[in-house]
This record gives structure tokens, sequence and C-alpha cells, in this order.
């Protein structure tokens, strides 16, 4: 398998400084379209991904030959229509399908860059892709969508470049990484690092990956996209493949079962420092800090409208953090509307099947396309 | 579409900023928009309700007016409207002090509890009234505070309040309600309607 061969990329020439303090230039960005480009160049929408996403958001990823992470919301007729809008999304830096990140190797050092790799911050994220829009010639988008790191990254946009987008979407996210939500990515990197093939990062030279803490991180992360109600359903106390309890400690259970598999695929597709990398990201991410206190400021300058979508079953970013950037939109008289999806899925409703919320957002869209907002 | 609309969009200047508490399925919020080319927000508290509205390229936010009128800044709107839901509100006096507060105006509607077919029902049944505009069973009304439109205006004065003008429905047709007709309005009127200040 070529990776490269199925990577669009953009070598971003302009220098970027990172939250960090250093600046990098001549990195690549790594990116995939969808839909087609209109005359009036109004129907572009940047879709930014979450954690463990990519730049692949429909469609037959050509990578992993499955199917695109946003399959469900993004495509032919669907709520982000690709006849109607183009589609743009790239792979976050700090992440592994192509763009820069801790598995590129350092110009200087010739090696890996691994741990040595700049922390970059949302932020710097957004900073990164804004480079997409003169590299197509758009001057406004029509949309900004996201969910979960996605969504602080429709927020961070706005906030950095409040006149760039007519309406933004930010689903299922935050204004701020809660303690809670540190602590869950705390111990996924804690799983990693205990790995003894993590070697401090450095685990590319010694041709070894540090799988068994990538796959517990997962493990982890995973139960925190989904309910207890969705996960009692779904697995309740079935056994797998056997009736009745071994009396040891093989998986007994399906939902033990299930999560095995789940942080064994993931492994085969993602690299564990930029798990780290983006981790740190999502953490440092305080919007509500960089404006000293005042969420609303972050807003007060753009004349976006946004829809904000939050989901009942949702606890790792609960309905009430999304609301919360409804009151800050609200107090600087921003155009915001609001809805919290019924869903017992969790997290990852916004990843699923969830018509209500399908229909919500292409509603939206559609809508707000057809108003021709300046 | 309910016959007041058309009294409640004449009673709202062109352009102005509105927000419409209760907007339900949002056909007072498109009907304002067409007519008076008003920029208009709605809260809604039913989900189903929001999703229509989204439907209708409508801005909606999902809550409930008791609580969520709070995230507004003083004076973010020219007009607060207030579709006959007063009296499904646990505490009145605060929904009104918030309309206020929010909006320059507000325009409050209220199915009045003093009408005549509202008086005989109970007199003659001994039953809780069960009307057109108050279809509901007592164990299941959603209106748990329901005033009469002579209360409304005694309520003004409670908690100091302006009347600017009120009206009447009676058949679909709007009068105005004064002094010395208030009696016979809270007699016959359907539908109180009311334009009020701070």
């Amino acid at each position: 398998m070529n990776i490269k061969q199925n990577i669009k990329t953009l070598i971003v020439e302009k220098p970027l400084k990172l939250d960090c303090g250093q600046t990098i230039n001549n990195f690549p960005l790594a990116y995939e379209t969808y839909g087609s480009l209109n005359n009036e160049k109004d129907n572009a929408i940047l879709v930014f991904h979450a954690l463990t996403g990519d730049q692949f958001v429909t469609g037959i990823n050509p990578v992993t030959k499955k199917d695109g992470w946003w399959s469900y919301a993004v495509g032919s007729g669907k709520s982000i229509d690709t006849d109607k809008y183009f589609v743009i999304c790239a792979n976050v830096i700090g992440g592994c399908m192509g763009s820069f990140g801790p598995s590129h190797e350092n110009p200087k050092t010739k090696k890996i860059y691994g741990t040595n790799f700049p922390v970059i911050t949302i932020n710097d994220m957004v900073n990164a892709q804004i480079n997409l829009l003169d590299f197509f010639g758009i001057k406004k988008l029509f949309s900004v969508v996201g969910g979960s790191m996605g969504g602080m990254q429709v927020l961070q946009f706005i906030s950095n470049y409040p006149d760039k987008a007519k309406t933004a979407i930010p689903i299922a996210c935050t204004s701020s990484h809660s303690a809670q939500n540190i602590a869950f990515n705390e111990l996924g990197r804690q799983a990693i690092a205990a790995d003894h093939n993590w070697s401090d990062g450095d685990y590319n030279s010694k041709n070894v990956v540090p799988d068994k803490g990538l796959a517990v991180a997962r493990m982890a992360a995973h139960i925190t996209y989904l309910s207890k109600k969705g996960l009692q359903e779904k697995f309740g106390r079935k056994l797998q493949e056997r009736d009745d309890l071994k009396f040891g400690f093989d998986a007994d259970f399906q939902i033990e079962s299930y999560l095995r598999y789940q942080g064994s695929v993931f492994v085969d597709r993602f690299d564990a420092n930029s798990y780290l990398y983006i981790t740190r990201a999502m953490d440092y991410f305080d919007l509500v800090k960089q404006f000293n206190g005042n969420l609303s400021n972050a807003f007060k300058n753009t004349k976006a409208k946004f829809f904000i979508i939050s989901f009942t079953s949702d606890w790792l970013y609960p309905t009430q953090e999304n609301k919360d950037i409804v009151i800050a939109l609200n107090a600087v008289g921003a155009n915001v509307g609001f809805v919290e999806i019924e869903s017992d899925k969790g997290h990852d409703s916004f990843l699923l099947n969830v018509p209500d919320f399908l229909k919500a957002l292409k509603n939206f869209l559609d809508k707000s396309y057809a108003e021709k907002l300046s | 579409m309910k016959p007041e609309y058309k009294i409640i969009s004449n009673l709202i200047e062109k352009d102005a900023k509105v927000l419409d508490v209760g907007c339900d399925d949002g056909t007072l919020m498109e009907f304002l928009k067409k007519n008076k080319n008003v920029n208009i927000r709605g809260i809604e508290i039913s989900k189903e309700k929001v999703q229509t509205c989204i439907a209708k390229g409508l801005t909606v936010i999902e809550g409930n007016a008791e609580f969520d009128l709070k995230q507004f800044p003083n004076d973010s709107f020219d007009y607060v409207v207030l579709g006959q839901t007063l009296q499904a509100f646990i505490n009145p006096e605060i929904v009104i002090k918030e309309l206020l507060r929010v909006g320059n105006r507000a325009i409050v509607t209220i199915p009045n509890f003093g009408h005549w077919k509202v008086r005989l029902n109970l007199l003659f049944k001994g039953t809780m009234p069960i009307t057109n505009s108050l279809p509901h069973d007592w164990y299941n009304t959603p209106n748990i505070h329901m005033c009469t439109i002579k209360d409304f205006v005694g309520f003004s004065k409670i908690i100091n309040f302006k009347i600017f003008k009120s009206l009447a429905l009676i058949n679909e047709n709007v009068s105005d309600i004064n002094k010395s007709n208030l009696i016979f309005k809270n007699l016959f009127g359907e539908l109180g309607i009311f334009l009020i200040e701070k």
C-alpha cells in the first residue's frame, strides 16, 4: 500500500508561528475534496475532523479501505450534499494521514520527529488550514462544520477569521476542555507511555510500535464515546461465543471482545505519537481563557450564522457545555440557533445514523444556502 | 394561521429586532419576516417544533423561556412576543419582567378565562371549563396560571408595567380595551392582546 499515492498535499510555504513559540514553514497539509467548487466560489464547506479522523470524510477511505468517518452525513443527496457543495477536509497538523506530524522526518536531523515534534494546538491546526482558502481561491466559505474536536476547530476558526465563513456548525463540543476530558486523555497517553515499545516516542527507529498501549488508549476513549444505555442495550451481559463464564481472563463478555476489536483495528491506522499530540491539543483548548474569561469576545466580530447541536446522551461534551456557547453568542447578539438531539448513542451520535441530527444539519445548510447570506 | 398573528404584526414596526418566545412551529416568525422584514429569533421547548422551524430556515434556540431568557443581555430586542403561554409558566411575574428586560416592548397574548363560555361552563357543569381555546382536562392542562383580561390589567399595577395598547379578539374581530369597556371585553373577549412596556 502506497499511502502517498492516494493523498493530495498542499505544501504550505508561508511561515506559521505555533503557539509553543516555534515557527514552521514549507510543511505538508494533506487534504481531500468532494463535489465541485461553483463559478461564484460560494459553495465551499470546510469540514474539520475529530481526534482520530482524517481528510477522507466520505466514500471509501483509500488508505484504510473502510467507509469515510462521516459517510452518513456527507455525500450525494446527504446532509452535506456533495452534489451541491464543495467539501474540503484537511488532516490536522500533528496527525498521521499525510499532514505535518510526529511521524515525519526532521529535515535537520534526518530522524523521525517523534516527541521532538512541536506541541501543537487547535489554534495552530486552524491557522494551518486557512491556507486552503487561498489555494482554492475562496474568499469566504459557505460553512465551517465539525463535531467534537472538529467543533472546537469551528469555534477557533470563527474567532480567528470572523469574516471567512457565512455559517458555522459546531457539533457536540465545548469551548474549554474540562478536567474530566483532560483526565480521559491523560489515561490514553499514559497507556501509550506504559507500553515498553513506545521508547519515549522513538519507536520508529526501533521498528516497533506501541500497539498494546495505543489499543488500550483507544478502548478507554471508546467507552467515553458511548452511553451507558447504549452499551447496555447493545451488549448487556451477553457472552462472547460461549455458553457460560470460563473463570479466566479471556474475553467472556461481548463488550470485552468488542473493545479489544476496536483497539486492534485502531492501531493499524493510527500513529501513537499523533495520538499524544492531538489529545494534548484538545486539552490545551480553552477559548474562554484565550478571551480573558469572556467567551463572548471570541465571537464579537463575526456575522456568521451559527447552528449548535448537542446530543442528550453525550456525557463527554454534554448539552450544557454546548449551551454555554449559545449563551456566549447571544450575549453579543450573534445569529445562533440551537437544538439538542434525542439519541442514546452517546458522543458518537454525530458520526452515526441519527436521523433527527442528519435532518437538522441538512435543513440548516440548505435553507441558509438559499438565503444567499453575505 | 391564528387570527391574532395579523394583529401582532400590526403592532410591530418594520425591520425591528424581534424574539418570539414559545415560537411553536414558526408560523408567526415566518409571517412577521415576510410582512415586516423583521430580524427574528425564536425560543421553543419542543425538539420536534425546533426541527420544524429549522426546516423553515428560522433561527430558533431550543430552550425554556423560564430559564433561558437569562442569557440575553438587556434590551437585546425591540419586541418580545409571548403568545398564549404566560399561563403555562411557574412564575409569570418573573417571565413578564424578563420579557421587558430583554425587549424594549413585549406583546403578550392571553386566552381569557373570563370569557362567558368559560364562566357558563363552570357555572352549569360544575367542572373545569373545556373550550376551543382551552381544550385540556384539568389534570393534563399545561395551563397552571389561567387569568382573565381583567386580571392581566390588574397584574400591570401589581408588578408595575405599562400597558401601552390592549386589544380584545372577539369572533376574529379586534377591538380596543379601555377602562369603560373592560367589564364587557372581559366577558366577550376570547383573547387579550397587550403591548406592554417597563
